[in-house]
């Protein structure tokens, strides 16, 4: 959380919305551990990271939907995922992550 | 989401636990608790609430992860206060510390008697600067369990009284720099002054991972790494 911190005081300081994604569920091999944040700006901002790389992408996409109307969002990534071909989770594991706007 | 109230404790240092519904029409309801009892938020279910206000004001607090409460599914996040370093000597070797350390998720604070090595010019990015003695300053501010400690002056004077009180608060780490010639002297007279072995023992010294480095970046960078195996309890309490 801390790492985060600076990025989104200056985001919302220039009155950006903002996107917080947390690592809430790992099975199997996962490079960021439970806790792990990701904020996501409202401008195209990224801070953190919620895994080595491979499924930032997807994340801060389905952050943008979260960004308009502040419906958190959980979500999940892994290899009996579908998604994980096309998001490629190469360390085998299993991720969740719950996405959610800072209102205050 | 209870945002700004973390923050704020976060950057005070505070305990907190945040219980987030990870499930449901209520995903994202979040409660805050301190371990002081105080609360803020809700997971919008009276009884949900006061379990979890249980939870977080227990003699051991929950770990980070999902778990059931009351057969709904919660995301329980408990925040520990920052670890904090204390670096005696506003020496070159501690301007590239606070770096590192800053990097690295610690709070840092020099101190250092010697005005003419503190100044804010030549540690714009510490968290604190103190020009005092430094064994009055460590007397007299909260060391704790999460509290590191290192001593860079070389000098006996400044170094000494203040590793026997950094000692004595029972500190994570103690790390002093010098030959082990001069460690030798050191531990000599922290005996004539009356302190146990068994408290000497737990200076790391020589201080930092052996990375054989010498230039200040170097050794500031092998301290780092101690600093870092230590709070992952890769190393025991006591010297290498």
């Amino acid at each position: 959380m801390l790492d985060i911190l600076s990025d989104v005081d200056r985001w919302r300081a220039d009155g950006q919305r903002v996107a917080v994604a947390t690592v809430i569920r790992t099975v199997g091999s996962s490079p960021r551990p439970l806790g792990s944040k990701m904020a996501v700006s409202g401008d195209g901002g990224i801070a953190g990271s919620v895994s080595g790389g491979c499924i930032e992408g997807a994340v801060i996409e389905e952050a943008q939907s979260v960004l308009e109307d502040g419906q958190p969002k959980r979500l999940s990534y892994g290899i009996s995922d579908e998604l994980a071909w096309s998001v490629g989770l190469t360390c085998g594991g299993e991720v969740e992550v719950l996405v959610e706007r800072i209102d205050g | 989401m209870g945002f700004d109230s973390l923050r704020r404790s976060l950057l005070a240092g505070e305990r907190v636990v945040a219980f987030t519904r990870a499930e449901g029409g209520e995903l994202g309801a979040r409660l805050l608790v301190w371990p002081d009892g105080r609360s803020e938020g809700t997971l919008r279910d009276p009884e949900l609430d006061r379990t979890a206000l249980g939870l977080a004001t227990a003699d051991v607090l929950p770990a980070t992860g999902l778990r059931e409460i009351e057969s709904v599914e919660v995301f329980v996040e408990t925040y520990e206060p920052l670890p904090q370093l204390f670096v005696v000597g506003a020496v070159h070797v501690a301007i590239h510390l606070v770096h590192f350390a800053r990097q690295l998720g610690f709070r840092t604070v020099v101190v250092d008697a010697r005005s003419a090595f503190a100044t804010a010019e030549r540690f714009p990015h510490v968290d604190e600067l103190v020009v005092e003695w430094p064994a009055d300053y460590l007397a007299r501010v909260p060391l704790h369990a999460n509290t590191y400690c290192v001593f860079l002056t070389h000098d006996e004077k400044l170094d000494n009284p203040a590793l026997q009180v950094a000692l004595e608060a029972g500190v994570r780490y103690v790390g002093a720099l010098g030959s082990s010639r001069t460690h030798s002297k050191r531990v000599a007279a922290l005996r004539e002054s009356g302190l146990a072995d068994e408290l000497i023992d737990r200076i790391h010294a020589p201080i930092g991972l052996d990375l054989g480095g010498r230039r200040p970046e170097e050794i500031a960078m092998a301290i780092a790494a101690e600093l870092v195996a230590v709070r992952n309890g890769r190393q025991a309490a006591g010297k290498r």
